[in-house]
């Protein structure tokens, strides 16, 4: 069965927390990865290696550097659950 | 020439999690060392089954995402500097005088294998991105030198065991030279990991006496079989005298010598002539201004194996002559294990606070002292008499490195 969004924002800010100590709900849509919660690349390759394994999709390198914002995470990830 | 003096002490053992807490546990002549419970001990049937582990686990003080991000010898390293920082005062410094000399003898060994493991079982995507900044050997130096934001040079001596010594003699010098102010100087390692542990096993430099371990570690003693792995920190804040004084620091002593040399002998063997260590020890008190005679305590190097701690005191002996006999001579390695490259760092750190309190630490396990070693070793702690005597601090590694430190009450 498919995760909501909210699922998917809740679940997603669980991995952030996790890695960088940033509390869950400073993790909102509009809120972008960089420039907002100051996660770096070595953080966010973590988060997005852990968000594979936690939702069950596929992000590819590539698909990383287009992911700017939670939204554009959460989006990807209700998008492409298997 | 400018002089150089200890404002802060900060250290994780296996006595204790604090310098001070490791200092009393050690005149009260309590041991370190304990089995190992872990499951890699019988998973691999590691033929040693004990280690001095350190007292206080690193994340019981760190937070979950710093612990993450660092191997443990950064760990220990980074919890021993905080200390050692906020024991000095935090001194103003301009960040461009600041500067960090940190060793470690073999990096981080958990996380290269850790991530080997994960490669073999769950492909390179699974390898932690942090990976490499968490293995580097100069890891414990880059964490500190980040958290304090030290600008003037970040570095990492390594030299097996030697290197905590190695690294607060650059230290020293880098003050002396004026190349900084102050320095966070000192060493750590986190290497009780079952590769290491077959590792030093398989070379028999490690003693086997599982059934006993808090006896395992008997530096001059004639049952002796080898030395036990401990792992920690140890960290020094090095202050230039004038600005400290200037400040009202609380200073510990004055760091009087920091020499290294090499023997060019052998790749793992001590030099039984102790011509390089015996070098190393006149070069410090050659840097402090002190004759053999000046020095009244001596924290020795061994490490309870059956050459090395005959290999330093023929060293001893050449530099000391007739004055031998009257040196009080510690050997803590007997209460704390050998942390390797954190051996220097703490046993600076017992040094300094044998000479602040003029109290020489007993030596652990001593029972029958081998009487090819006629040291005074006394195995209970003893008073030291000359406030104004020189204290030397001596580590040698595998590759033949001898590193030895000289302190004096200021």
């Amino acid at each position: 069965m498919a995760l909501s969004e909210q699922d998917v924002l809740a679940g997603l800010a669980e991995l952030v927390n996790d890695e960088t100590g940033i509390a869950t709900d400073a993790v909102q849509m509009e809120k972008s990865f960089t420039d907002d919660l100051d996660i770096d690349s070595i953080s966010m390759m973590t988060i997005v290696v852990n968000a594979e394994d936690k939702f069950g999709v596929k992000i590819p390198d590539e698909k990383v550097k287009d992911l700017i914002t939670v939204a554009d995470a959460v989006n990807y990830i209700t998008g492409n659950q298997a | 020439m400018r002089r150089v003096v200890v404002t802060g002490i900060g250290a994780t053992t296996p006595l204790a999690g604090d310098a001070l807490s490791s200092w009393r546990s050690l005149l009260e002549g309590n041991s370190g060392v304990s089995s190992l419970e872990q499951e890699w001990v019988e998973k691999y049937e590691l033929p040693v089954t004990f280690a001095g582990q350190a007292k206080v686990a690193a994340r019981e003080v760190l937070t979950p995402q710093e612990a993450k991000r660092l191997d443990p010898s950064s760990q220990f390293a980074l919890i021993a500097a905080r200390e050692a920082w906020q024991d000095s005062g935090a001194p103003e410094v301009e960040p461009e005088r600041l500067a960090v000399d940190f060793a470690t003898g073999i990096g981080g060994v958990w996380t290269l294998l850790d991530a080997f493991e994960t490669l073999k079982e769950r492909g390179p995507r699974r390898v932690l991105p942090m990976t490499v900044p968490m293995l580097m050997p100069n890891g414990p130096a880059a964490a500190i030198g980040m958290d304090l934001g030290a600008r003037a040079g970040v570095r990492t001596a390594v030299s097996a065991c030697a290197s905590g010594n190695e690294s607060i003699a650059n230290g020293f010098h880098r003050i002396q030279d004026g190349e900084a102010d102050v320095v966070v100087a000192g060493g750590a390692e986190a290497a009780i990991h079952p590769l290491p542990v077959a590792a030093f096993a398989a070379m028999h430099a490690l003693s086997k006496r599982n059934d006993d371990p808090q006896a395992a570690s008997r530096p001059y003693d004639v049952d002796r079989d080898g030395f036990v792995m401990g792992e920690g920190a140890g960290a020094l804040v090095l202050e230039e005298y004038e600005a400290a004084k200037a400040r009202g620091a609380k200073i510990y002593c004055e760091i009087v010598g920091g020499s290294v040399t090499s023997d060019a002998y052998h790749i793992t063997a001590p030099d039984p002539e102790g011509s390089g260590a015996a070098r190393a020890v006149l070069a410090a008190l050659d840097q402090a201004g002190a004759a053999p005679s000046d020095v009244e305590h001596v924290n020795a190097h061994a490490t309870s194996t059956p050459v090395g701690d005959i290999a330093e005191y023929t060293a001893l002996k050449r530099v000391f002559g007739d004055h031998t006999d009257s040196l009080v001579v510690t050997a803590t390695k007997g209460a704390t294990g050998h942390l390797l490259g954190g051996a220097g760092a703490i046993e600076a750190i017992f040094t300094i606070l044998a000479l602040r309190e003029q109290m020489s630490p007993g030596t652990l396990n001593l029972d029958n002292q081998d009487p090819e070693i006629p040291l005074n070793v006394p195995a209970k702690p003893t008073a030291l008499n000359r406030h104004d005597a020189v204290a030397i601090s001596n580590s040698f590694g595998f590759g033949g490195h001898n590193a030895v430190l000289a302190f004096r009450n200021i």
